[in-house]
């Protein structure tokens, strides 16, 4: 077990993709940015000076002081406070948390739905592939974060204020993952359509095994890499997609803070001069979208054979 | 040509009735008429009878017919705020959103198209570098974002006095750092010109326009740097091509070739993207517009749904639906028709 | 002076982790007037070779050394401006695939009058005289209705004749001919052929024919010059090469053509397949399919030695010239 562990360490780094990774000094920065982002958000509850979530611990006398190193800073609150008087700090690396689970669990979900209309209109083709795609046309005409948009207040409309906020980090989830579902959906149809005409899938057909077999455990690992890479692209997507959707107001409540929630509940005190409320949040929102971004791209160029044509 | 017609149309009307069908679902779903009528006092059996009278009863394909006839004949039912009919309502916003995607159509087609032609002549140039840097930078800020920042900082205002005052250079900065702020962050202002019917202008007053400035920056903002990818990629591919180098053997200028030969050909794909994009800019309205207190249908839509006012959010669905619908069969044609490879036969030469 | 004399050139592709040689070493001319055949299998560089003369290849490729000479005035060293006179107005092109080479966006008309504008001050009515005028020379169907349509509208064979009538255009010195009927159905490649010759000695214009077809060269060419792997390894007279090819490369080559064999017999082949530019073997590149290969060639580079009037890169030919000339002097 080990030995099988330390190979594979090894050949990950002979490989391709960890010498260009180390050659690139845009990929490694972006790397390292959002693994600290994400240790910060994964271990909030340690490092928060507060409890965003416990009314006890908001006095509301403290709110809207400003970040430290302005006038009338309180060095109880580094980064100030909002209007409630809840630390800014701790109110940001709890959001953090909130929109990467949203982000990481609304791309697995799309990523199961992809995969399984990509391959299924890919490799049985005909009228199954027609429907699929068509529904995926429509849906990506519409701008994804339309779909999100009008599913989230049909929920909201049905679920009433009270119950969707409480189970909103699914229901936002639930409405991303279902909106965005074309995007892989199509990159996985179209590697299928690729690997269908090769040769190994008419050995496994003559083999005689069966058509799920054969598209989950003979052609899937063969689209991994373009898949690995849209969804890369797809989890900054999906942050952004949360924090608009919470920006209206269909999103996460006050109570338990997204980064969007936290940028609309800010916003209305901009024009009294407290921007920290609305724009630190929105700076960490910004940060952690790019670096995921500058990441997709750089997986992008390493993985896409087709750079290396000409 | 017709039968290219043919199947572009019958292709909208599909997905008209596949929309129709969701609004449908949505109205019959969550909308009940008979709370909005006549509230909680009424006996169950009164409320049987008007319910029957209404045709609630009937098959859920005959309350569709119905729906769809009415909708047909551009009956939308009456929005519970406003108490008249939801097309009224919707005709009365819609000048306002049309003004700002016309605006931010403007900013985006004036800077997208140089700004990626010359990224794609000379990808090496520290300025195309520039450009790519910031348009990734750009595709990562969510528009409501952008909006935020740019009411900071331009309509708020900005005073940066982190640098020693007493010093020259200090105050230099200072200044360099700091803007005036004072452009206009809160809806059209109210210099509006009556054009006809229910559209007022604000392209004819300089508070109009200065309205105009931020939103349509902000809206420009998600676009502009998916333009400027799309065109310069486009372009990279087409300067690749056989007939731009048989262009160079005949001895063209460069101009000619990058301008004329390449242009052409890195334009058509980019239509067709372009014409999608602005169905997607909708979307963006929302978020525009919510920042902004622009009174366009996208703050409509909003506060019907924080209002509930299900017969008004329907009838938005149908109408931005048939705005999709339209522009998407519009650019198929209008690529058809600028494109001389494609015959207008629904298939590629 | 020859019209065109290229000397010593290198064509280098700039890539990852060093630079590939494309051309080595290429030298050879043109007289006015002349049709010079270039052979190789597909990746011996013929293209890079037609494609540098006019400095037209493709990026990350560059001329790395050496001279091409037109008229005199060296082009490897020229500037883009100077350059842009000389391309389509002294020396004209016809690319592979005429599919390709059209601008599918822009008339026929539209591509043939803005060459002609590049080179001419006249009017656009002028220019499109011209362009008709070529058109009918290349016997194009209705002629006048063509300048209006697009690429598409055209059949293959009818667009590599548009292709003529624009190498025609501005009576050109010299034509680059680039594999012109490789991408043509196989019933009209003759007939193209056919066309390109009659039109190159009307107008009396120098061709330079590309093609991996020996059949072709030995029928319409005065000149020949074979290439393997990026360098020259023999030219001369194409009826001296044809009937007595001294390299083995060319004289496997001629094998193989079927109808110079014997009918029914089995079609002979070079064993082996031509190196990849990232691999070249040092010596001589074609040494680990060559019969004759000897410790030498796997070492170093022949160079040229003449016999009769073709100049060979071979170690094998060398020592055999060696032999006769040890042997006339024995008999003297």
């Amino acid at each position: 077990m080990t030995t099988a562990t330390v190979s594979r360490w090894d050949r990950f780094r002979e490989s391709f993709l960890w010498y260009s990774f180390k050659r690139d000094k845009v990929a490694i920065v972006s790397f390292v940015v959002l693994m600290l982002m994400v240790l910060a958000a994964v271990f909030a509850p340690l490092l928060a000076p507060a409890d965003p979530y416990d009314l006890a611990q908001i006095n509301i006398m403290n709110s809207e002081l400003p970040p430290a190193g302005l006038a009338g800073s309180d060095p109880a609150f580094p980064l100030g406070t909002d209007a409630q008087g809840r630390d800014m700090l701790s109110t940001i690396l709890y959001g953090t948390q909130v929109s990467l689970m949203i982000g990481f669990g609304a791309v697995v979900l799309q990523a199961a739905l992809g995969i399984l209309f990509g391959l299924l209109a890919g490799y049985l083709g005909g009228r199954v592939d027609a429907v699929l795609m068509r529904i995926a046309d429509v849906q990506l005409s519409f701008s994804t974060l339309m779909v999100a948009i009008i599913v989230g207040a049909v929920f909201k409309a049905s679920f009433g204020n009270l119950m969707f906020g409480e189970i909103a980090i699914y229901m936002l989830i639930f409405i991303i993952g279902v909106s965005e579902w074309p995007q892989i959906a199509r990159t996985v149809r179209a590697s299928v359509l690729a690997e269908k005409k090769k040769e190994y899938v008419d050995a496994a057909k003559v083999m005689g095994f069966s058509t799920p077999r054969i598209m989950f455990r003979h052609i899937l690992p063969n689209t991994l890499s373009p898949i690995f890479v849209i969804a890369t692209v797809q989890i900054a997507n999906a942050i952004i997609s949360e924090a608009a959707l919470s920006f209206l107001g269909l999103g996460m409540p006050e109570t338990q803070p997204s980064l969007g929630s936290l940028i609309k509940s800010g916003f209305d005190y901009i024009q009294s001069g407290s921007w920290w409320i609305t724009l630190l949040p929105g700076l960490v929102l910004v940060v952690l979208v790019l670096v995921i971004n500058l990441l997709g791209d750089w997986l992008r160029d390493v993985m896409n054979p087709r750079l290396y044509k000409g | 040509m017709l039968a290219f017609l043919v199947q572009r149309i019958s292709q909208a009307f599909l997905v008209m009735f596949v929309i129709s069908v969701i609004a449908f679902a949505i109205q019959d779903g969550l909308g009940d008429p008979l709370q909005q009528m006549v509230g909680m006092s009424v006996s169950q059996e009164e409320r049987e009878a008007l319910r029957d009278e209404l045709g609630l009863n009937d098959s859920v394909v005959v309350q569709y017919l119905r729906f769809a006839g009415n909708a047909l004949q551009g009956d939308l039912g009456n929005s519970y705020f406003y108490s008249k009919p939801t097309l009224e309502v919707i005709a009365e916003h819609l000048p306002a959103t049309l003004e700002l995607v016309i605006g931010a159509s403007l900013i985006i087609v004036v800077f997208s198209v140089p700004i990626g032609v010359y990224s794609a002549i000379r990808p090496q140039a520290w300025l195309s570098k520039f450009f790519m840097g910031i348009s990734t930078v750009g595709i990562s800020i969510p528009v409501f974002l952008t909006a935020i920042m740019l009411i900071q900082l331009f309509s708020i205002g900005v005073t940066v006095s982190a640098f020693p005052e007493d010093t020259g250079w200090g105050q230099w900065l200072n200044d360099f750092f700091s803007t005036e702020g004072g452009l206009p962050s809160y809806g059209r202002g109210d210099e509006l010109t009556h054009l006809f019917g229910t559209w007022e202008s604000g392209f004819f007053s300089e508070s109009g326009l200065m309205h105009l400035v931020l939103p349509s920056v902000s809206l420009a903002s998600i676009m502009l740097p998916l333009f400027i990818r799309l065109i310069r990629a486009e372009m990279m591919e087409v300067l690749q091509s056989d007939y731009i180098r048989y262009a160079r053997a005949k001895g063209l200028s460069a101009g000619r070739i990058n301008f004329l030969h390449a242009l052409k050909n890195t334009m058509l794909p980019v239509i067709t993207v372009g014409g999608v994009q602005i169905g997607i800019m909708v979307a963006y309205t929302i978020l525009t517009e919510t920042v902004f207190q622009w009174p366009g249908v996208g703050l409509m839509f909003l506060e019907a749904i924080t209002r509930s006012d299900i017969p008004l959010i329907v009838a938005y669905l149908m109408v931005v639906g048939l705005i999709f619908v339209i522009t998407n069969t519009l650019v198929d044609l209008i690529y058809g028709l600028v494109n001389p490879t494609v015959k207008l036969t629904g298939k590629k030469a | 002076m020859a019209l065109l004399e290229v000397r010593d050139l290198d064509v280098r592709f700039a890539v990852r982790g060093g630079d590939l040689t494309a051309l080595r070493g290429i030298s050879f001319s043109l007289d006015k007037g002349e049709r010079l055949g270039l052979v190789g299998e597909s990746g011996a560089g013929k293209s890079v070779a037609a494609f540098s003369i006019l400095n037209l290849i493709a990026k990350p490729g560059y001329i790395a050394g050496g001279q091409i000479l037109f008229e005199g005035r060296d082009l490897a060293a020229m500037s883009e401006r100077e350059l842009r006179k000389i391309r389509g107005n002294r020396i004209a092109m016809i690319f592979q695939d005429p599919m390709m080479t059209l601008n599918p966006v822009l008339t026929i008309g539209t591509q043939m009058v803005e060459a002609i504008l590049a080179h001419r001050k006249i009017s656009k009515k002028e220019a499109r005289a011209i362009a008709l005028d070529r058109l009918q020379k290349v016997q194009i169907p209705s002629p006048g209705k063509r300048l209006d349509q697009y690429p598409h509208e055209l059949s293959g064979g009818m667009r590599q004749r548009v292709i003529i009538a624009i190498a025609l255009l501005l009576d050109p010195e010299i034509i680059v001919a680039d594999e012109p009927t490789t991408a043509l159905d196989v019933t009209i490649q003759a007939e193209i052929m056919d066309l390109l010759l009659d039109l190159c000695e009307q107008e009396n214009v120098a061709l330079m024919l590309i093609t991996h077809d020996l059949g072709v060269v030995s029928q319409v060419t005065q000149r020949m010059l074979v290439m393997y792997s990026g360098r020259i390894i023999e030219q001369g007279p194409t009826r001296e090469i044809i009937n007595d090819a001294q390299h083995p490369y060319t004289q496997g080559l001629i094998n193989a053509l079927p109808q110079l064999g014997e009918p029914g017999a089995r079609l002979f082949q070079i064993p082996g397949s031509m190196p990849s530019l990232k691999n070249v073997p040092t010596g001589c590149p074609f040494h680990p399919r060559c019969n004759f290969a000897t410790e030498q060639c796997k070492h170093s580079m022949p160079d040229y030695v003449r016999s009769g009037n073709v100049d060979v890169a071979c170690y094998e030919v060398a020592n055999l010239i060696e032999q006769e000339k040890h042997m006339q002097e024995a008999e003297s």
